[in-house]
């Protein structure tokens, strides 16, 4: 052993392992902060921007990593591993999309850790799965003690890094319904680097009678969808998709991003 | 609290708070200070280590969750990506050397047929400021040739 107590970046915290879920859930309240995959709490508390009195660390509650299909629907536990969405074969061929926008999440390395549940619960506004997730009608089921809900995304995000959980409460599972039939989907996002935040990004799913379109945030952009539902062209559709953000720059990235996103699912 | 980690095959036991990062415990604890730490951010990939087989930001886990895993630092790694680092001058000052290798070499180990744009989008995660990538990517190719 070289030194000890030398460096210390996080303020002090309580740190909890629990090894089931009830067990996390009875650990939640105002002054404490599950640990997911820990690849965006982790730099927070480094810089000491987030200062929670306990950290609960979710990593030993086995029975949320799975993924896996019932009766058509896939279902997601909160702490599955990125890596693990991107290699599932069953995502990639049944839920396409989730494997189209997985690939733009940070780097390899940040896939091993992060979790699908943690880059839903910390709703940062560049996120990819957010937006994959809002374009799939994704269902959100979420715990505490005083019992379950299931939430739409519209219903989840509730603004940049914000949602509508409860500090006791957990979000447990992500349910995505079944693709409809002969839909097709793409997802393009525009970073300065690769494995940066993107500046702007969007999913498209079309299929006959059916057009979703999700950009960053995550937000529907319903007019574009409407349209495609109507049959538009792809520059029609991108520019009432680009109406949905700021004007100037961000507008025309988002516009172009979607018209090649639905190209690339028309393709 | 007491912290007992296996790394690379070594029992390593301290006591440490909680809020100890694996960065921080493998080279103020372990004593292995051939992985280095940069951003501490998950930014600049400095600190890579495989957990388990994978490589992984240690800035971006406590020591604690570490226990009962494998950690794997460049300090156990012999592989012919060193010698073809070597060869092809693929480092200059270093400080990124050991995170890149650890991150390639599980790369290599899922991927060996990997075309240069794939070479290229596993050396991303990873900031070299000294010589740039062409070198490295140079030096991957070596090793696909077997040629380390």
């Amino acid at each position: 052993m070289a030194r000890t107590g030398a460096a210390l970046k996080p303020a002090p915290f309580e740190y909890s392992a629990p090894s089931s879920l009830d067990e996390a859930l009875a650990l939640l309240d105002d002054d404490s902060r599950p640990l997911a995959g820990g690849q965006s709490l982790v730099p927070l508390l480094n810089f000491r921007l987030a200062r929670p009195e306990r950290i609960v660390d979710l990593n030993g509650v086995a029975e949320l990593a799975y993924i896996r299909r019932s009766g058509g629907v896939l279902r997601i536990g909160a702490m599955t591993r990125q890596a693990a969405l991107e290699r599932s074969a069953l995502v990639a061929e049944h839920w396409p999309l989730l494997r189209q926008a997985v690939r733009f999440v940070g780097h390899a390395q940040i896939r091993a850790r992060g979790t699908v549940g943690g880059s839903v619960a910390q709703a940062d506004p560049k996120a990819e799965l957010p937006v994959a997730l809002a374009a799939l009608d994704a269902r959100f089921h979420v715990r505490s003690p005083r019992g379950e809900r299931t939430l739409g995304a519209g219903e989840l995000f509730a603004g940049p890094l914000m949602t509508t959980l409860a500090p006791d409460e957990l979000l447990t599972e992500i349910e995505v319904p079944p693709l409809p039939p002969g839909a097709r989907t793409a997802f393009a996002e525009h970073a300065r680097t690769h494995g940066d935040f993107a500046a702007a990004g969007a999913a498209v799913v079309l299929a006959p009678g059916h057009a979703a379109v999700a950009l960053l945030g995550p937000v529907r952009a319903r007019d574009a969808e409407a349209a495609l539902r109507g049959g538009a062209a792809a520059p029609e559709a991108a520019a009432l998709a680009g109406a949905e953000v700021a004007e100037g720059h961000p507008r025309a990235l988002t516009a172009e991003l979607v018209r090649r996103a639905i190209e690339a699912a028309r393709s | 609290m007491r912290v007992a980690l296996d790394i690379n095959g070594t029992p390593y036991e301290a006591d440490v708070e909680p809020r100890t990062l694996l960065s921080d415990f493998i080279r103020h604890e372990a004593g292995l200070t051939g992985t280095k730490v940069g951003c501490e951010h998950g930014v600049c990939g400095a600190c890579t280590v495989q957990l388990d087989g994978e490589a992984v930001r240690s800035c971006l886990m406590l020591a604690v969750q570490a226990r009962g895993r494998a950690v794997r630092t460049i300090e156990a790694l012999d592989h012919p990506l060193q010698a073809a680092f070597n060869a092809t001058h693929a480092l200059q000052c270093g400080f990124c050397t050991a995170g890149i290798l650890m991150s390639l070499e599980p790369f290599l180990r899922d991927r060996p047929d990997a075309g240069e744009a794939e070479v290229r989008q596993a050396l991303a995660g990873n900031l070299c400021r000294c010589t740039g990538y062409e070198a490295m990517v140079e030096a991957v190719r070596i090793v696909q040739r077997g040629e380390a």
